[in-house]
């Protein structure tokens, strides 16, 4: 296919990232962006960059609530049932 | 409604205090997160999510369902926290001034890539990014760098990041959470996850 579409940058590509992980880019955006990932070993590295960092972020685990807290809302939920 | 949220409304109301200590358990620690992009503090935010249960309680027998039980709770939320910031004078996040659109902010810094006026690759990667290690990546340490670069985020973005990455919401669960656009919520998850990626770039670049 030769369309004579403009390339990417590097510096254009890493702002499209978000983007084109959320499904937000036209298929002829996603064209341009997959073009530039399969010709660029640098872009490719970034992308499995932001995935990596998705995938470590996602192991970490919500803060705890604290024993008081619980039990403070736990009270507050008694003390609105007999209410 | 679920049929599974209709149950849990049905057990809250008749006072099943395991169903509201499990649904406290599940949305708390995101409660406290949201209110932080509102008040200035760890100690307010907390007593934000606080209210916002009694709120809830005290709301249960008027709620329809004609939203999830779960975006009732943080609209519930958010208008408790902005109440509080307004009282505490704080400026409140996503107003028209604070349009995080409005502001540029690069992904990556500008002097990583080769100048747009250059004759051959304008806008290239002067400094490419290396692949990471991968033993390096599931360190105790590792864990405790993105920790930090999450916790060092704006609020907005940290409260984005954190429900979309940590909680795995959906971004349409994180828009009507927090009232965002659908830009917005794109534009914040962005930077967010940008700047994580390059705190751990830099960390496992010296490790």
């Amino acid at each position: 296919m030769s369309v004579d579409v403009e390339q990417l940058s590097c510096q254009e590509l890493v702002e499209l990232v978000t983007d084109y992980l959320e499904g937000a880019l036209s298929p002829e955006e996603t064209a341009r962006f997959e073009d530039h990932i399969g010709r660029c070993s640098a872009c490719t590295i970034y992308l499995e960059q932001i995935r990596q960092t998705i995938a470590l972020t996602g192991r970490l685990t919500a803060d705890e609530l604290s024993p008081e807290a619980e039990r403070e809302l736990l009270d507050a939920f008694r003390g609105w049932r007999s209410g | 409604m679920s049929v599974a949220e209709a149950e849990l409304l049905d057990a809250l109301r008749a006072g099943d205090e395991e169903a509201f200590a499990a649904l406290v358990r599940e949305h708390h620690a995101s409660l406290v997160r949201v209110a932080r992009m509102f008040v200035s503090t760890q100690a307010v935010a907390e007593e934000v999510a606080q209210e916002t249960w009694l709120a809830v309680l005290n709301g249960l027998d008027r709620f329809e369902g004609r939203s999830s039980l779960k975006t009732w709770i943080f609209r519930i939320l958010t208008n408790i926290a902005k109440t509080r910031a307004v009282r505490d004078g704080r400026t409140l996040p996503f107003s028209a001034l604070q349009d995080p659109a409005r502001v540029p902010e690069a992904a990556v810094d500008a002097d990583r890539f080769l100048d747009s006026e250059h004759p051959r690759w304008p806008g290239h990667w002067a400094l490419k990014p290396e692949a990471w290690p991968e033993e390096a990546l599931v360190t105790a340490e590792t864990r405790e760098r993105l920790t930090a670069a999450i916790e060092a985020l704006p609020a907005t973005q940290r409260a984005v990041i954190s429900l979309r990455d940590i909680e795995g919401w959906s971004s349409e669960e994180v828009r009507n959470a927090l009232g965002l656009s659908e830009t917005n919520q794109r534009v914040l998850l962005h930077r967010a996850r940008s700047k994580v990626r390059a705190a751990l770039e830099s960390y496992l670049e010296q490790a």
